[in-house]
């Protein structure tokens, strides 16, 4: 089994759209969406959820107001502005201290020195995910709750659960969504898989996210493909875009035009390649078919 | 005032009205800093073509065991949350990149054997571009935390009149370490199904925080999600529509802000920071 | 020799689990003697992170030489080594099987990890 992971560097480059047509074109691959932050691939799919579970990603500290000395041991320790003296009084002070969830790392050195034992140090509940089932295929996805951390531990979650779908299943294509950026989110979809392809666009933004999300996969050792999206905005720097791919050892597996139909197949919740044919359509059926090619060329175990 | 310009989904052009706000508020003779906080991808100095006079280091704290000292008691490895400190046998191994900084096992260590030790994870630079003060900061590759990079790049906040933050995509850490305490959130979003999704994230996200904002609407006319019916609804205030004009794309592909490229927009980015003003006075 | 098998169950007959730091039990076996004892390791299937890790510090304090297992990922490798435990990956079948292939020399000590970390 082998995971393909889209990503972009940039957002907005039209990588959940890409995906979406590529779950049609596969087939019979599972789907990933570990743009757990901001995710849209189910506005597209429309999955039908069969399972849904909590997830935590860590604890966090709660000052139990009753209990609370104020003596401010906690705001000392704490390295993350997470503590405040401004919680309720309670029979022997007038005020006591507060911990801010927002700002809590989860680090629990406060609860670890409050002498009182006033602070609670409880897992919290940072999300949910899903295991669904869509016209394309399974698909497992998630949604993190507002504000909250560790989306990288959820995109492994939801990176792990999905080969277990294509292990039971015998599908051998897991297809997953990344999120914008290189940082913890990235890091966790991209460890271990067997090829990225990033989607980016000509310009000059484009041209040097694409150099660091580049540099990210090599150093994580992961072969990357790269295809831009809306080259005829600037033929120019498209093939700017694909000479700086070339001397990062990044393969250019095809071009996409400029097309409405891409924003207008998301409107009517189709897959680009459901809702036209020509165009961007026509392209992005030849960039799959480039990256599915160099899929089967990677045989059927992943060098680590 | 700081204004962060923030967006649930990627690449609805946050930068642009990033830029183009800092310009023209400075061509209005404001006194304006310009703070790069998406520090995995910053984009900002495409634009505003800073000249970057300083560069510092950005490090993260990372215990250092004294073998000499140690114990093997152990305590530094239950206090932390996070695996980046174990005591294996009669060693105890540092994990440097799980390790957040709290600073618990340094604390918790009963023979002072635990030292921090300053880990290099980004960069920030620091410039001007013009008269508009510029920073920003850049995450090292292959590095995951960048909330201690955001927050060094707010710790540069000069005392301008206007400080305008660019923060990152999404609705979690990073973007939460980017627009907490601004004064003002300014959410760019697109009309299309996906945009209008995680416009609502970002919503909800400061209304946690309990932040004042307003809607920009970019590429506006595309028709693919109500988002002006939304806001009405919401009572968000709507600060600007973009329209969808393929010039705008086109300047953007070159790195030119469109206040600079097509004189139309400078008027329309000055009204933008004037709606900003006006909804900033309708919220205090 | 006392080695650690990851186990799926509490007996010899349980299959191998495959993976080190999320296995449901460790099965600490002394190859001389046959005789086994059971260490639940639930705890940790359900760790938020450091999985590996944790499972690294788990056996070296169960005072074992070798640890045979599925996979192993790279930061419960440098824990394992660093607490000078061997490290046998590629157990399949059940844990008597895995130790008897063991004693067989037909499983091999490995070098690095032979899976990538979850990272997180």
């Amino acid at each position: 089994m082998k995971e393909l992971v889209v990503l972009s560097g940039k957002g907005g480059t039209g990588k959940t759209s890409l995906v979406a047509s590529f779950a049609a074109l596969a087939g019979d691959a599972v789907l990933a969406d570990c743009d757990v932050d901001a995710a849209d691939l189910h506005l597209v799919v429309e999955p039908k959820i069969i399972r849904r579970s909590r997830f935590s990603g860590g604890s966090r500290a709660r000052v139990m107001s009753g209990h609370c000395i104020a003596c401010g041991k906690c705001d000392e320790v704490c390295r993350f502005d997470a503590v405040f003296y401004d919680g309720p009084g309670n029979g022997r002070v007038a005020k006591t201290f507060r911990v801010d969830p927002i700002a809590c790392e989860g680090c629990g050195v406060c609860a670890w020195f409050c002498a009182e034992g006033a602070i609670e140090f409880a897992p919290a509940d940072n999300g949910v995910w899903f295991v669904s089932e869509t016209r394309f295929g399974p698909m497992v996805h998630a949604k993190l709750g507002i504000a909250e951390e560790n989306s990288g531990k959820l995109v492994s979650l939801v990176r792990a659960e999905a080969k277990k779908v294509a292990e039971a299943r015998k599908l051998d294509l897991v297809i997953i969504d990344g999120s914008p950026g290189i940082g913890c989110p990235v890091i966790a979809s991209i460890a271990g898989a067997d090829l990225v392809l990033v989607v980016t666009e000509p310009t000059l933004s484009g041209l040097h996210d694409l150099g660091r999300v580049a540099e990210l996969t090599k150093h994580f050792g992961i072969q990357t493909l790269v295809c831009v999206n809306k080259w005829d905005l600037n033929a120019e720097l498209a093939a700017e875009v694909e000479g700086r791919a070339r001397q990062l050892g990044v393969e250019t597996v095809g071009r996409i035009c400029y097309d409405q139909a891409m924003t207008e197949a998301q409107i009517n919740r189709q897959a680009l390649v459901e809702y036209a044919n020509a165009g961007a359509a026509a392209d992005v059926k030849e960039v799959w078919s480039g990256v599915s090619d160099r899929l089967s060329k990677l045989g059927p175990f992943a060098i680590l | 005032m700081q204004i962060a310009i923030a967006s649930g989904k990627g690449g609805t052009g946050k930068t642009t009205v990033a830029t183009n706000l800092a310009y023209v508020a400075s061509r209005g003779g404001h006194h304006v800093a310009y703070l790069d906080c998406d520090v995995e991808e910053p984009n900002g100095h495409i634009f505003l073509n800073p000249q970057i006079t300083d560069r510092r280091p950005v490090a993260s704290p990372v215990p250092q065991v004294d073998a000499a000292k140690c114990t093997l008691c152990g305590k530094c490895g239950e206090i932390c949350r996070f695996s980046a400190i174990v005591r294996v046998g009669k060693k105890v191994l540092v994990y440097p990149e799980l390790c957040h900084g709290c600073g618990g096992c340094s604390l918790v260590c009963p023979a002072d054997a635990i030292r921090e030790a300053p880990r290099e994870i980004g960069v920030l630079e620091i410039g001007s571009a013009g008269p508009i003060e510029f920073a920003q900061g850049v995450l090292h590759i292959g590095q995951p935390m960048s909330p201690p990079v955001i927050r060094a790049v707010k710790a540069m906040a000069p005392r301008s009149e206007l400080t305008v933050i660019d923060a990152p995509p999404g609705t979690s850490c990073p973007v939460i370490e980017a627009v907490s305490r601004a004064d003002f959130v300014i959410l760019v979003t697109e009309p299309t199904p996906f945009g209008f999704h995680d416009l609502k994230l970002a919503v909800e996200m400061v209304r946690i925080l309990h932040l004042p904002f307003g809607v920009v609407i970019n590429r506006a006319g595309l028709d693919g999600a109500d988002v002006r019916s939304y806001c009405t609804a919401q009572r968000i205030p709507v600060l600007a529509e973009i329209p969808d004009d393929r010039r705008l794309a086109e300047a953007y592909s070159r790195g030119q802000m469109a206040a600079v490229a097509l004189p139309e927009y400078e008027a329309a980015f000055t009204r933008l920071w004037k709606s900003v003003e006006q909804a900033r006075g309708g919220v205090q | 020799m006392k080695i650690a098998v990851t186990s799926q169950g509490p007996d010899m007959n349980s299959p191998v689990d495959p993976r080190f730091g999320r296995a449901s039990h460790f099965l600490v076996v002394d190859t001389d003697t046959g005789e086994f004892s059971v260490h639940d390791n639930t705890q940790n299937v359900n760790a938020a992170q450091g999985a590996g890790i944790q499972a690294g510090r788990t056996v070296a304090d169960l005072g074992v030489e070798a640890v045979v297992t599925g996979h192993v990922g790279p930061k419960a490798f440098a824990t394992l080594q660093a607490a000078d435990i061997r490290i046998y990956p590629g157990a399949s079948g059940t844990v008597q099987e895995a130790v008897e292939k063991l004693k067989a020399g037909q499983l091999q000590p490995a070098d690095r990890a032979n899976v990538e970390g979850h990272w997180m």
